[in-house]
């Protein structure tokens, strides 16, 4: 039987070194045809993983404890599935991008594809350390990528980002070495019976506490939200889609699989309910805000910092013990990953096409862009859709099923939290339509842009509305096991 | 208290001064040299607990040579991108007004 696992690291690395030689600022149609490829290795690997079940992989043939182990299931080809998706228009999207403005062009293809390789690596990775050394990848060459545009703005939100991201894997790094000092393993196959079985100890609590915390900051969860709108509203356009849209769901990812299954027996109902809070604070504080920005893409991302704070939901909720109340809150958190990828993919490219029209970035100059570029608004109001929660998109379902999850399990405030959020979302996605709809500012002339543009960000955003009709289809590769 | 221990110990209290640094100074370079502090901590406690009955264990000895590698790459990075701060901007600061917690509503 063929396996994909290991092409899915390896193929990525050899774009990147390759789109080296192309040049600087080349390479885009070798990374297309790359990804191309890769998202056909996923559909595989999400069709082996719904069939055969979640499996190991021994890196060389040589197994845990010896090896380095990479490991398999439904979650994981969710998020492998939902990277390539979203990367693949975005990277058609920076071709156009990058040919109409090159600023920030001239490292993005290989920074991408390794970026593409660290993410891929971190979703199959099985040991606690080899996870350490891929979030490491993954933020040196986010990092790379916020940079790249040059400007003193974009540079200070680099070097804040990257020394954000250095102290999340150092605590984290600390955690894994007071486990391996306990326990006398890295690998999560070993230590999860390990802790299961043994007294809790107090170097273990102070592990789990110091790596919960590091991923916590990478996720940006409030009060750790302070370095994202500058990175991410910054960045170029192609960059901030794909780090708002994936990378801060690596770290999210490994906060969900360390709580649920290595921590299972030290986590308490009042620490799930202290990340239900911060997370009830993020959706109202990140709405508030991205409703106070005059920037249009730093509304956008600080909406991203109001959607995180959805995704903790799940963990009070999951405390539930009726029967079908935690399932429910799961799925709802999973959907919610998803469709806000999706859509904020779409939000990041749109923005990234008004802006670049209009010359500059500006939420008052975005008058007559109604009647200039239609389709792209279009795309901003179906990304809007999702966010706000409105039926028939994945956000909806995410949205419904963390609502109903909490009405079965009798947590009312959430359900409070939720609707607030959803009106709040409104607010700011309208705030954009109306300016939008004005006539336009005297004065201003919009650039003409280029087809291949517009067309990427209203697939993405189209698929996040649509998903709402293929949940299912996913809640069961969830449920794969 | 063996040795090991104490190693281990002295690696926790490099961990809490190299945070305290990265939190606390201002200076770029300052933040630089207190996450190259916080690592060697980290590495400490690594080799420090690894080791069973006196005898060293060589895996977390390949893990901080792994992290080490990580260390001088961020190090590398980060020395690069403040240099292009420099010469941008001549200061090797954060700008005042986006400057911890409170500036959230000076963004507005």
């Amino acid at each position: 039987m063929f396996d994909p696992v290991p092409w899915l690291i390896l193929l990525p690395l050899v774009w990147g070194c390759l789109t080296f030689l192309t040049g600087v600022g080349r390479g885009g149609r070798l990374v297309l045809a790359g990804l191309i490829i890769q998202l056909v290795l996923t559909i595989i690997l999400a069709r082996q993983i719904v069939m055969e079940g979640a499996r190991h992989y021994a890196v060389g043939g040589w197994g845990a404890p010896l090896g380095v182990d990479l490991y398999v299931d439904g979650l994981t080809g969710i998020m492998l599935l939902l990277t390539h998706v979203v990367a693949l228009p975005l990277v058609v999207y920076a071709r156009a991008y990058f040919s109409s403005q090159a600023e920030g062009a001239s490292y993005f293809w290989p920074l991408t594809c390794f970026l593409l390789a660290a993410m891929n690596a971190l979703f199959m990775s099985a040991d606690i350390f080899n996870i350490y050394v891929t979030l490491e990848l993954l933020g040196l060459a986010a990092v790379g990528l916020v940079a790249a545009a040059g400007s003193a703005g974009s540079v200070t939100a680099a070097i804040r980002y990257l020394l954000v991201t250095l102290l999340g894997s150092g605590a984290y790094l600390m955690g894994v070495a007071l486990l391996y000092g306990t326990y006398g393993s890295v690998s999560l196959a070993v230590l999860e019976p390990l802790l299961a079985t043994t007294e809790i100890s107090a170097a273990a609590c102070l592990a789990a506490m110091l790596m919960l915390a590091g991923l916590l900051l990478k996720t940006a969860l409030f009060p750790f939200h302070f370095w994202l709108p500058p990175a991410h509203g910054g960045a170029p356009a192609p960059v901030s889609a794909l780090l708002s849209a994936l990378v801060i769901k690596a770290s999210f990812y490994l906060i969900l699989r360390l709580w649920f299954d290595l921590f299972a027996p030290l986590v308490t109902t009042q620490a799930a309910q202290l990340l239900g809070g911060l997370g009830a604070a993020a959706i109202l504080w990140g709405s508030i805000l991205a409703f106070n920005q005059t920037r249009l893409k730093m509304l956008v991302a600080y909406s991203t910092v109001a959607q995180i704070g959805y995704l903790f939901l799940l963990f009070p909720l999951m405390t539930s013990a009726i029967p079908g109340a935690a399932e429910s809150a799961m799925q709802g958190g999973v959907m919610q990953l998803v469709a806000h990828a999706l859509a904020k993919a779409a939000m990041f490219a749109a923005a990234g096409v008004m802006v670049l029209s209009a010359g500059k970035d500006d939420i008052a100059l975005l008058g007559g862009m109604s009647s200039h570029l239609p389709l792209t608004l279009f795309t901003f109001a179906l990304a809007g859709i999702t966010l706000m929660g409105l039926p028939p998109s994945g956000g909806f379902i995410a949205k419904w099923l963390l609502i109903d999850s909490a009405v079965s399990g009798g947590q009312w405030g959430w359900v409070v939290v939720m609707i607030l959020g959803g009106l709040l979302s409104a607010a700011y996605v309208f705030k954009v339509l109306r300016q939008a709809f004005l006539p336009p500012v005297a004065g201003i002339k919009f650039k003409p842009v280029i087809r291949m543009l517009e067309w990427p960000a209203f697939l993405l955003a189209l698929i996040s509305l649509l998903l709402g009709f293929r949940s299912v289809e996913v809640l069961n590769l969830l449920g794969a096991a | 208290m063996s040795g090991a221990l104490i190693y281990a110990c002295a690696g926790a209290v490099l961990f809490v001064f190299g945070v305290t640094g990265l939190i606390l100074l201002p200076h770029l370079l300052r933040k630089i040299l207190a996450f190259n502090i916080m690592g060697s901590g980290v590495f400490l406690v690594l080799v420090g607990l690894g080791q069973r009955d006196g005898t060293p264990d060589p895996v977390p000895q390949a893990m901080v040579l792994t992290g080490i590698v990580v260390a001088v790459a961020a190090t590398a990075l980060a020395l690069a991108l403040v240099r292009r701060l420099l010469s941008l901007t001549g200061k090797i600061q954060f700008p005042e007004e986006s400057e911890g917690l409170g500036r959230c509503w000076k963004n507005k």
